[in-house]
């Protein structure tokens, strides 16, 4: 854990918390609303996870479905005058739902940092990009500006930029992609954070920058054993980074478990279909996600029962009318640790039967002699893929 | 950026030229003979008209009055009229149809006047209206950015003139809140009596322009505070203040300056409102009275003159972009 004394006074996390015992994030019942013109936005509902420190957390799901917004609550990004929001949201014990902003700020790119979805509009296009980190360092820490410069040559130099002594005057417009990424990355690494949200890291970057700037992350985790929230449309990403995984839809957990259960043993037709759509591993990953048919459902008035009804191929293996009217609750399913928000009674045949045969087609007459075939079948894991050893934190089940 | 500036000011005299070349035309091939307006209405017969047009030197052809006016600014002229010699030189502008005297130092004389008014009241409703804009967009949707974006609305809905007019007729004469309006040249009578002479004035136009300033910096400036870069500075912890003072604001302003440039051309045709209410003798008034006396090298130098103003304010607007914004480079 990283020493945290040259924080000014104030640090919340000098708190003590509920319980000494309690994961260094957790978020509790979260539920985010935006009233505009057309209606309540319904971005966020009901949403529980926990994190520890040193492990990581893979969000994905698709456009819409919450991501975003339910990690920038924990930073308290959102403009309280124009969101509703309700729930916990405890980071190392504090409370930061309901925060005021004097204090909010202290934990703000001090002991919890993010990592912004799009790095050239999150950079400011007037700033050299070394001003920006070295504002964010002193932000938390008394230093003078020479000071807080040589940090963020420091910085830039960690994130892997070349020439950073020069590099460091640059505007945001001088960079490439992956430059602003990293640069993105220095600053909100600039204070050591305990835990980081990446949003979509490496989305429009190519493989190999892609691959250095997740080796980046492992990297400075191991160095200060910070959690990390990662937030992505990539389930390679999440295979080759996240001990746990969170799939969302329509501002809902829908599956959540240890990331090695979730992609062998998906029981929710969500997460099958979002495995269906990864393109081949191996190929270009340019190709972006081919899309489950139909449209993602509208948080202005979500549909009845599951909101991922209309588009479920599967509900008629429900007796009744249970999809449309009622809202499967959030349970465990057929392995501990892994909790599904469905009301299919025994989804692992039917994926097996059903959707595996899609996924990997070949791989069909295999499936009866290995004994997880899933993981050859959608490709997600090498023979000695790290992530493959299972993730270690138990998710909250609820 | 020395370059470019160079370049900019080079084109900003073409420019001029044509502007100068187009004013010509406009008399010399517009309907109004300016010689008509010096031939008493009653006693006007052909032989007498003729005869002014000589001394005014218009029966030559146009090209070479043209060439001779250029000249003038270059090098110099010296003009004769009956006995004596009017000394005009360099950058000479002609001499008054009507006043017989050099325009350049004429007008030099009156132009000190209304670059006062212009600066000061630019300096008042930037003021005014680019902070009133800000703090209604952080207030946006409280009663104070109503109360700012509802006043802007009425005053801007009062034409200028009659805004001006009444504030001389109420505030000067009637009441006088304001103490008597007037040009008193900064250098002569000491910053005091210039800055009473011309307050009402200044206060006038930093009101009225205010307006549009005010609602147009909020709408920028609620843009920026929507912006990734915003909620990054935010992100890192940074004050409220620090962030929209130092963050939004930063690109708030651009959009302003371009306002700035593109109604600067207004702003000085605004003087001469300005100037006749209140009785100050400026360029504005000087181009007035040419106008009603044909008195075309008055009527071109005062042209001349509001052109390279506009040149040189919008070469201005240009060097605070690329300050403000490094993307831009003056190459
Ligand atoms: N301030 C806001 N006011 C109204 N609606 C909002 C606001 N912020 C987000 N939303 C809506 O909330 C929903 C969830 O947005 P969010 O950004 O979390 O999606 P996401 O899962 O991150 O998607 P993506 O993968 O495209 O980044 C979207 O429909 C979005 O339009
Ligand atoms: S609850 Fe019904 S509609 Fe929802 S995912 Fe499960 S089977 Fe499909
Ligand atoms: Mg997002």
């Amino acid at each position: 854990m990283t020493e945290t004394s040259h924080r000014p006074s104030g640090d919340p996390a000098a708190v003590p918390s509920p319980s000494a015992n309690e994961p260094y994030l957790v978020v509790d019942e979260l539920t985010v609303r935006f009233p505009t013109a057309d209606g309540l936005v319904q971005a966020v509902t009901d949403l529980s996870y926990t994190l520890e420190q040193g492990k990581t957390l893979g969000i994905v799901g698709e456009s819409g479905s919450g991501k975003s917004v339910s990690s920038m609550a924990i930073m308290g990004l959102h403009d309280y005058k124009r969101t509703r929001m309700s729930g916990s949201i405890r980071v190392g014990g504090q409370e930061v739902v309901g925060l005021s902003s004097e204090k909010m700020r202290t934990i703000r790119g001090g002991d919890v940092a993010m990592i912004f979805q799009d790095p050239l509009t999150s950079l400011h296009p007037f700033y050299s990009v070394g001003s920006q980190i070295a504002e964010a360092y002193t932000a938390h820490n008394k230093a003078s500006k020479s000071q807080a410069r040589a940090k963020a040559i420091e910085m830039l130099d960690r994130v892997g930029i070349p020439q950073p002594k020069s590099r460091v005057d640059d505007y945001p417009h001088q960079f490439s992609g992956g430059m602003r990424q990293r640069a993105m990355i220095a600053m909100a690494l600039v204070n050591d954070p305990k835990l980081l949200i990446a949003d979509e890291p490496t989305t429009a970057l190519d493989v190999t920058v892609q691959a250095q700037i997740l080796d980046l992350l492992q990297e400075l985790q191991r160095d200060f054993n910070s959690a990390i929230i990662i937030i992505t449309h990539d389930l390679g990403v999440v295979a080759e980074m996240a001990d746990d995984v969170l799939v969302m839809y329509g501002g809902r957990a829908v599956e959540k478990g240890p990331t090695r259960e979730i992609l062998t043993h998906p029981e929710m037709p969500y997460t099958w279909g979002l495995l269906s759509s990864v393109p081949d591993v191996s190929a270009d990953t340019d190709a972006r996600l081919i899309p489950i048919p139909g449209n993602p459902p509208s948080l202005l008035d979500p549909p009845t029962g599951c909101p991922f009804h209309p588009r479920c191929a599967h509900r008629s293996k429900v007796p009744g009318d249970l999809c449309r009217t009622e809202l499967p609750e959030l349970v465990t399913g057929n392995r501990p640790g892994h909790t599904k928000r469905c009301h299919l009674a025994n989804p692992d045949s039917i994926y097996e039967a059903e959707v595996l045969p899609e996924i990997a087609p070949d791989l069909v007459e295999v499936v009866a002699e290995d004994a997880t075939p899933a993981e050859t079948g959608t490709g997600l894991f090498g023979p000695d893929d790290e992530a493959a050893d299972g993730g270690s934190v138990a998710p909250e089940n609820r | 950026m020395f370059g470019y500036i160079l370049r900019r000011l080079i084109s900003g005299v073409l420019v001029l030229l044509v502007v100068s070349v187009a004013v010509f035309a406009l008399f010399f091939y517009g309907p109004a003979d300016p010689a008509i307006a010096y031939c008493p209405e009653t006693r006007c017969t052909p032989q007498r008209l003729d005869n002014i047009r000589t001394s005014l030197g218009l029966d030559r052809p146009a090209a070479e009055q043209y060439g001779e006016y250029m000249k003038g600014i270059v090098a110099g002229n010296d003009f004769q009229a009956g006995a004596i010699t009017i000394k005009c030189p360099a950058p000479c502008l002609g001499v008054s149809f009507k006043l017989r005297v050099n325009v350049t130092d004429y007008l030099m004389e009156r132009f000190p006047a209304t670059l006062s008014i212009a600066v000061g009241g630019a300096v008042l409703f930037l003021l005014i209206g680019v902070s009133s804009g800000i703090y209604a967009a952080r207030r946006r949707g409280t009663l104070a950015d109503r109360a700012i974006v509802g006043a802007s609305l009425v005053i801007f809905a009062v034409p200028y003139y009659l805004f001006a007019l009444l504030a001389y007729l109420l505030l000067i004469s009637q009441w006088g809140i304001f103490p008597e309006s007037g040009y008193f040249p900064l250098f002569t009578d000491g910053p005091v009596a210039w800055a009473k002479g011309l307050l009402l004035a200044w206060l006038v136009i930093g009101l009225t322009s205010a307006t549009q300033y005010a609602r147009f910096s909020r709408g920028s400036m609620i843009e920026s505070l929507n912006e990734d870069y915003v909620r990054t500075a935010r992100s890192k912890g940074l004050s409220e203040r620090r962030v929209t003072m130092r963050h939004a604001l930063r690109a708030a302003v651009v959009p302003v300056v371009t306002i700035f440039g593109l109604e600067f051309a207004t702003l000085l045709a605004g003087t001469v409102f300005t100037e006749r209410i209140f009785d100050i003798q400026g360029i504005g008034l000087t181009a007035l009275n040419a106008i009603n006396t044909r008195d075309l090298p008055v009527i071109s130098a005062t042209v001349l003159i509001a052109a390279a103003f506009i040149v040189i304010a919008n070469l201005f607007v240009d060097i605070i972009y690329s300050v403000i914004d490094p993307r831009v480079r003056l190459t």
